[in-house]
């Protein structure tokens, strides 16, 4: 029950430790700090005319050189660093590509600017957040939608729902993870609605 | 070739995040066993993508759960699957009236209520029967407020420790205040411990919201059953607890105190909450030992006698303390 008081204080700063992150404190740092700026790095990485599913390619390798450089050390501040390996991947990958896309480049190059745009608002109130929850959850297909609020708000067993709504409890499996990957793609990747930014 | 190069030959990010969704539905199921844990594992050290991609598609579902931690506790399931979006909305609609009636409760704070204290000495324990059908059990050693204008709804905890099984009332949210911050029942069995170091709550059952000291945190946390905040000077922490952490917390209202793997230091702090004649512990090296076991939290000498055969320590009564040494 009683813990020796100099613990909170790491837990408080944990830039301060020279040492290296164990894993549970590089995850937590990492939904903590780098999920919330989704929408904005989705944003960055779009206005470079990459395909929406190429640009989730390159979220997902920022997401991966991120994560590894934080093992070492955890960089600050997050967010200039996130860019910073966002803007360096999309000039590897144009030269790489050897495609000689000026506009792009150039596109490449304006896209600093973007670092400076507010990203998600961070300071959301609860209130703020169910409104966006909300709007995610409406936004799932119906039967999907129906299924996770089952299983999130009611809090039903995967046989009970499928009790519910007549259905086999494999079918209640695959439209639960279906909104899984929805949701996380809408609130973390989509900018809030309300905000407008960026 | 980069690196993402070579996971889009794999199959791209899309794949990834939709497989690391099959993964955290799997992990949900009630059949999840340690095969199953091999598998992921397994499939977390194959890339770190994979694990970035679990990381965020279970970071989003505890969103998720949050909405439900506010979800009103008459459960009215049945209507939901005619109405559709309608009776979800509703339901966020209720939710949201539930915090701003909290929102007002500030209000009455200020307000000079007529109060009553309550308090136990050191040993004693109590239980309040509060007009509006909640109960709070005092631990030892403990002081708290009480608004006494028939339909008390506000609590301040002064010192000490108590476990609130409150009556919901969504009209009329039970509060109870600690050291600034503010813990709201949205329907509810929790623990409230406050020192002069820290303060925690553990939530048992139903539901509850944490507001700090004004600007402490950016925003009000929702907890659910099983987590603990435990708040310091610069920090505010939450953790999860299995039920055997639970059931040890709670320990005292069975009047005994559970250790598990806890030093001798800890323990014998724990004990000398309850008793008015102290133990020391007069050898930092015999503090760090440590000791599992359930003792009654009144009877220093089963404890003593216990640590004394454990580790063949020294025990002398001297000014009235229980001096333990090598």
């Amino acid at each position: 029950m009683t813990e020796t008081p100099d613990k909170g204080r790491e837990n408080a700063d944990p830039r301060g430790s020279a040492a290296a992150m164990t894993v549970s404190e590089v995850d937590a740092w990492f939904v903590r700090e780098i999920l919330p700026l989704e929408a904005a790095l989705m944003h960055f990485l779009l206005r470079s005319r990459r395909s929406p599913s190429e640009a989730d390619d390159l979220r997902q390798e920022v997401y991966v050189r991120v994560y590894e450089a934080a093992k070492q050390k955890i960089p600050h501040p997050a967010k200039s660093f996130v860019f910073a390996v966002a803007r360096n991947l999309l000039v590897d990958r144009v030269r790489h590509e050897q495609v000689v896309a000026i506009e792009t480049v150039a596109d490449v190059d304006t896209l600093a600017v973007a670092i400076d745009e507010p990203g998600p608002d961070r300071s959301v109130i609860a209130r703020q957040e169910l409104r966006r929850l909300e709007a995610a959850i409406a936004r799932l297909p119906r039967r999907c939608r129906q299924v996770v609020v089952l299983s999130r708000i009611e809090g039903l067993s995967r046989r009970e729902i499928g009790a519910r709504l007549g259905i086999g409890e494999a079918t209640v499996s695959t439209h639960l993870t279906e909104g899984m990957y929805r949701l996380a793609k809408v609130l973390y990747g989509e900018p809030d609605a309300k905000g407008g930014k960026p | 070739m980069s690196l993402a190069g070579q996971q889009m030959a794999h199959g791209g990010a899309k794949d990834v995040d939709l497989r690391a969704a099959e993964w955290l539905e799997r992990r949900e199921r009630e059949d999840w066993n340690e095969a199953d844990q091999a598998a992921l594992d397994g499939w977390f050290a194959a890339s770190s993508a994979h694990r970035i991609a679990y990381l965020r598609v279970e970071a989003a579902w505890t969103r998720a759960h949050r909405l439900g931690a506010l979800r009103r506790p008459n459960r009215t399931g049945g209507v939901f699957a005619a109405t559709g979006r309608l009776h979800l909305l509703a339901r966020i609609a209720a939710a949201v009236a539930i915090l701003s009636a909290a929102g007002a409760g500030t209000a009455i704070y200020f307000k000079p209520l007529p109060q009553k204290v309550y308090a136990t000495a050191i040993g004693e324990r109590k239980t309040l029967a509060l007009g509006d059908g909640s109960r709070v059990e005092m631990n030892t050693d403990t002081v708290l407020r009480v608004a006494a204008d028939g339909r008390a709804r506000t609590v301040w905890l002064e010192k000490g420790e108590a476990y609130f099984q409150v009556r919901h009332d969504s009209a009329h949210p039970f509060t109870v205040m600690a050291g600034g911050h503010r813990v709201t029942d949205l329907g509810t069995k929790f623990l409230v411990r406050t020192d002069a170091q820290k303060l925690q709550v553990s939530l048992v059952e139903g539901s509850i919201r944490f507001d700090a000291p004004d600007g402490r945190m950016r925003e009000p946390l929702l907890l659910a059953p099983g987590d603990s905040v435990t708040a310091k000077q610069n920090t505010i922490v939450v953790t999860r607890n299995s039920e055997r952490e639970l059931a040890r917390d709670l320990g005292w209202r069975r009047g005994v105190l559970v250790f598990d793997n806890t030093t001798l230091a800890d323990a014998v702090t724990e004990f000398n909450r309850y008793n008015r004649e102290k133990i020391v512990i007069a050898d930092p090296a015999v503090a760090q030992l440590r000791i599992d076991g359930t003792f009654p939290n009144e009877n220093l000498a089963v404890f003593a006698r216990a640590a004394q055969q454990l580790f063949e320590l020294h025990i002398v009564e001297r000014d009235g303390k229980t001096v333990i040494s090598r």
